[in-house]
């Protein structure tokens, strides 16, 4: 990598020393998040989606001889009360939680891309009523929307996928017509008017591509806060139902036996966090790379 | 323009967000696929009870007259009757409304304590080893599920050390205090790093404002500048990032209230979801729609009074 080619003006040479490395060595960092995040989330995805590969056989395997046994090099995470090892269930729950929080959150980028494309290129009474829709999804509170949903199509995953696709377009079709705003007045976008590509030409063509970038950062974070979303609908009662292994799901099982069994409940909560910060990481160093900032929330 | 103007005009803008809403949650019952009443009585209830039923609930009737007397009633707090509690919803919501509102302001003043002043290391020392050190405490505390972290929190302060209730609301001022102390400090660090992210943001740029550099040119002291001139003009970015997350905030407190049994509109939506009361159902999204446009409404109104330029 080569030190960024700035004009010096009158800094002396050993402050600009500094200053490069200062520069480089923040490169050098975001490069390091970027590729931790990577890795923690590829290693967890391919233990879970391979689980038989790495000796994880049965998530629901009984074993009532050996019901709530702390860790141990046999059990890592114990064992619950029907005798279960835990570690195979969080593996296992891991596909479970990993392709929600992917499906939702690119199924839900696209359609909010799409709209907010949509809205920032036309502007008008079709951007000023879906805008409005946008900032009512959006301080509407989350989890009793989506709660509002399972109780139309039934608690069960099925319900918490739509209910997640209904709230989290949202944030994405705001971040893109805002995007799509200045982006309309920009040069290469005015060419391509006055050359007199098509609409859908100039929508799809040149500006989604650009549009991607930021709402890619701002994705990392939303699979985060969406995997949580459905541990907590399971760990109500309202996602994933027993006995399929679900993360939210595990921790609500150990609940009540939470004083005499305390890992059943406390170290799955460990993989999500750490899922968690893997997504985040990757998060931070593509913002760092891109040049962009994710938006709040 | 006035301030009564102000508020008039803003009080205007949120009547249609509210009649969407109303939309939203009158909606509810006739987007259920089947029959609704089926669904709420199961499958051995008699003819007769369906009936009476769906007399009661007026679905009998047309949309439009549905949808109309639905929006009188409400107005005047009058949600029908809960199936499984057997009582009116309007005061049991008044009531549980009560607690809610205790645990979310509780959990504020936890957040904010939290939040403001590792927002003010982070900002001042930036790129420095606390910078770092609180990004890292932001990007795990982003991803610890609040219901888990209320796990740790019992099992250390309740089950060992034994200082805080497990569940419930107890009886009198302190003892309230006592039981909503783990639920507020749940709440509050699950807003925390939200908060935190945007706080940071907004107090750096703040810091390289050029009224800072003036305040710091006459000699003021470095505490002076951050206390007096940094923070109160950060207050506006604060109530805004306040504002911004009151449904981030009311979320968190949903399912907190559940972990720690606290009689609550988050503890009342999920038991009625689950028991598909949608009375309940309906009156508790109502009630949501109508906080968040409220206090939305207050942090504009509080924009106007600190800030007389907004007022233009």
């Amino acid at each position: 990598m080569t030190s960024p080619d700035l004009d010096r003006g009158h800094i002396p040479s050993s402050a600009w020393k500094r200053l490069q490395n200062r520069a480089l060595s923040d490169r050098r960092w975001s490069a390091y998040t970027l590729w931790a995040g990577i890795v923690i989330i590829l290693l967890i995805s391919v233990i879970s989606f391979g689980a038989p590969l790495f000796g994880f056989t049965e998530p629901n395997q009984t074993d009532l001889l050996n019901t709530l046994a702390p860790p141990s090099w046999e059990h890592p995470f114990g064992t619950d009360d029907l005798g279960r090892d835990v570690l195979t269930r969080v593996v296992y729950a891991g596909r479970v939680d990993l392709t929600f929080g992917i499906i939702t959150t690119y199924v839900s980028l696209f359609i909010g891309l799409f709209i907010g494309a949509l809205a920032g290129y036309f502007g008008g009474l079709f951007d000023t009523i879906v805008m409005r829709l946008v900032d009512l999804v959006i301080s509407f509170p989350f989890i009793v929307l989506i709660l509002a949903i399972a109780a139309i199509v039934g608690p069960g995953l099925t319900g918490a996928y739509i209910g997640v696709l209904v709230v989290s377009w949202a944030l994405y079709a705001r971040l893109t017509r805002g995007e799509m705003l200045a982006m309309r007045e920009k040069q290469y976008i005015m060419n391509a008017q006055t050359l007199g590509y098509s609409t859908w030409r100039i929508i799809f063509i040149h500006s989604i591509p650009n549009l991607l970038r930021s709402n890619l950062v701002f994705s990392m974070s939303d699979i985060v806060l969406n995997i949580l979303t459905l541990a907590a609908l399971s760990y109500l009662g309202l996602g994933v139902a027993p006995p399929t292994a679900e993360w939210g799901e595990i921790i609500a099982q150990g609940q009540k036996h939470l004083f005499t069994a305390w890992w059943i409940s406390t170290l799955p909560g460990l993989i999500i966090v750490l899922v968690g910060v893997g997504f985040s990481l990757v998060g931070d160093g593509l913002a760092d790379r891109l040049g962009e900032h994710g938006g709040g929330a | 323009m006035s301030i009564l103007t102000y508020i008039s005009k803003r009080l205007a803008q949120a009547i249609p967000v509210l009649l969407i809403i109303s939309l939203f949650a009158f909606s509810i019952i006739h987007l259920v696929p089947g029959d609704p009443v089926h669904v709420m009585l199961g499958s051995h209830a008699s003819e007769e009870s369906i009936a009476t039923l769906r007399n009661q609930l007026g679905l009998d009737k047309p949309l439009t007259t549905q949808y109309v007397e639905f929006l009188t009633k409400a107005i005047g707090l009058d949600f029908g009757s809960s199936l499984f509690l057997r009582a009116p919803v309007g005061p049991i919501v008044v009531e549980r409304a009560k607690n809610s509102a205790s645990l979310l302001i509780y959990a504020v003043i936890v957040s904010l304590s939290i939040a403001v002043p590792l927002a003010m290391l982070a900002a001042v020392r930036r790129n420095r080893l606390p910078d770092h050190l609180v990004r890292i405490f932001t990007t795990v505390a982003f991803a610890m599920p609040a219901f888990w972290t209320a796990l740790l929190l019992v099992l250390i302060f309740s089950l060992r050390l034994k200082l805080f209730p497990t569940s419930g609301l107890g009886q009198g001022f302190p003892d309230r205090i006592l039981s909503l102390t783990l639920p507020a400090i749940t709440v509050g660090f699950y807003l925390a790093p939200v908060l935190l992210r945007s706080l940071r943001a907004s107090l750096t740029e703040t810091l390289s404002a050029e009224f800072v550099e003036a305040a710091r040119a006459r000699g003021l002291s470095e505490g002076r500048v951050l206390f007096k001139h940094v923070l109160r003009n950060s207050l506006i970015a604060m109530i805004t990032v306040l504002g911004v997350n009151i449904g981030f905030l009311i979320s968190g407190a949903v399912v907190v209230e559940n972990v720690f049994a606290i009689p609550g509109l988050g503890s009342l939506m999920v038991s009625s979801v689950i028991s598909r009361d949608y009375p309940v159902v309906v009156a508790l999204i109502l009630v949501f729609g109508v906080a968040v446009v409220f206090v939305n409404l207050l942090v504009d109104l509080s924009y106007a009074v600190l800030d007389p330029r907004i007022r233009l």
